[in-house]
């Protein structure tokens, strides 16, 4: 475990960056970076599993302007880590994977209103100097947030490792609910969230609600027939 | 894109070209454009560090009183949807190289924060990153492998992404200070509606797919997770605005472990 931790800090680091500094490609989307975090184990698929699932639950939050939303970029990073750590998928792996991201996305959130508050600082100080058109302060300050919010990322997805993933190889084993029913109600939560948010999202547009309606309608008569 | 592409030739009286070199910088730097986005200034600084490859072009150079006054100008509060912030930068880039008054720049700042945030919200968002969000969990859904999850998802997002933001710089250059119709865009206007209702098709469609695969062994009880995510779904619906989804989803899930831990 212990030797995962440096690339899943650079890349829960990285992918935090995403999130509003740099790039804004979506990297940090969970889909996204769960999938890399299992890349970075040996285990895409397992990756891809969970940043599926997670998925669904961030439809619920998107980066409207300055609201707070939780931090997916790292908090997939995490996820996608430690079930891809358990390629047997025992029960409880996925429901613990699941919830390490959550509550990281949790943290993450607030450490980035924290990141926001502390770029405010470092603007105010740098005050004088920006008024005036310094060119190396407007630089510098733009490089110096940047740095801080990387290092903000890599230290979030290194230290929720490092208490998520032994607390998962521990839970495994005392998880008493059978992996049929246990897979079931995290599916049900994430789908029911995704639902939900789509909803939010699309309530308001006329005739959305009939798009919807003919999508589900072919979408279950393939799970049907695939079943 | 090349200068020539961006060059407003069919405005002889405004000469001011922006060289290909210049173009590079500033639309990697609008890639940062957040860097050190603040509840003070928000995207201030970002505009001013996307601005001064720009601004080096002014004629006496980037030790005149005339960059650093441009520079302290463009710094300032700012406001937009990242991606729309493009047209800004471009429009701003034009107007402080035209030498238009600073009265008239620090308005149009101004006046153009609202429109490129509510227009990029509802465009990007509210339709586009759901939509490519649900389109790719539609490849996963029908059995796509994580290649090609990661390549429908983040091809077609970056897209439309890369192309918004091409668009912005190339069309607040061409503009400058009467960018605003340019807003008036079909694509902007009846964009986010028309993205919403496919997202919604790709909602119904994703998320029975993407359930039906991720369930593994929980399959045997489908029915009664279909069941469970109708109710789940109304009941969010009836919450909304009380607690939001994700929270709730934590809760449940961390209860559950807690129950299977003690079971």
């Amino acid at each position: 475990m212990w030797i995962d931790l440096l690339p899943i800090a650079l890349l829960g680091g990285l992918l935090g960056l995403d999130v509003v500094s740099f790039p804004q490609a979506m990297i940090s989307r969970p889909l996204v970076a769960a999938t890399l975090a299992g890349v970075l184990i040996g285990n895409a698929p397992s990756g891809l599993l969970v940043g599926a699932a997670l998925e669904l639950v961030a439809l619920d939050t998107l980066p409207f302007g300055a609201s707070r939303y939780p931090e997916w970029g790292s908090a997939a990073v995490v996820g996608g880590a430690i079930f891809a750590t358990h390629p047997s998928h025992p029960a409880g792996a996925m429901e613990m994977a699941i919830v390490a991201s959550l509550s990281t996305a949790w943290i993450g959130g607030w450490t980035m209103v924290k990141h926001r508050e502390r770029n405010a600082q470092w603007a105010g100080r740098r005050r004088a100097a920006l008024d005036a058109g310094a060119r190396g302060s407007v630089i510098e300050l733009q490089l110096l947030c940047m740095t801080a919010d990387f290092f903000r990322g890599a230290l979030l997805a290194a230290l929720s490792y490092a208490v998520f993933a032994p607390l998962t190889t521990l839970i495994i084993t005392t998880w008493g609910t059978d992996a049929r029913l246990s897979r079931a109600v995290l599916v049900t939560i994430a789908a029911s969230v995704a639902a939900g948010a789509a909803w939010k999202i699309f309530h308001g547009v006329s005739g959305a609600r009939w798009f919807f309606l003919g999508g589900l309608a072919v979408g279950l008569v393939i799970m049907a027939a695939t079943r | 894109m090349t200068a020539r592409a961006i060059a407003p030739m069919s405005q002889p009286e405004r000469r001011a070209v922006l060289p290909f070199r210049t173009q590079t910088a500033i639309f990697i730097r609008m890639l940062a454009i957040q860097g050190s986005w603040n509840y003070e200034i928000l995207l201030g600084n970002g505009i001013g560090f996307c601005l001064e490859p720009a601004l080096r072009l002014l004629p006496e150079g980037i030790h005149s009183q005339h960059f650093k006054d441009a520079l302290a100008r463009e710094s300032k509060y700012f406001n937009a949807h990242p991606y729309l912030a493009s047209v800004a930068v471009g429009a701003l880039a034009r107007a402080e190289l035209d030498g238009e008054p600073p009265e008239r720049i620090e308005r149009f700042r101004t006046a153009l924060c609202g429109p490129l945030g509510s227009v990029g919200d509802r465009l990007v968002w509210a339709g586009w990153l759901p939509f490519c969000s649900l389109l790719a969990l539609l490849v996963f859904g029908l059995g796509g492998g994580p290649a090609l999850v990661l390549l429908v998802f983040l091809g077609s997002y970056n897209i439309g992404h890369f192309a918004l933001r091409l668009w912005g710089l190339r069309t607040g250059w061409k503009h400058g200070l009467r960018v605003a119709a340019a807003l008036g865009n079909p694509v902007l206007r009846n964009g986010p509606q028309q993205i919403a209702r496919l997202a919604a098709l790709a909602t119904g469609l994703a998320i029975p797919m993407a359930l039906h695969r991720v369930i593994g062994p929980g399959r045997v009880l489908l029915g009664g997770v279909l069941v469970g995510v109708v109710i789940g779904a109304l009941v969010l619906v009836r919450l909304q605005g009380r607690i939001e989804g994700w929270r709730l989803a934590l809760f449940i899930l961390g209860a559950f472990a807690l129950f299977s831990i003690a079971h």
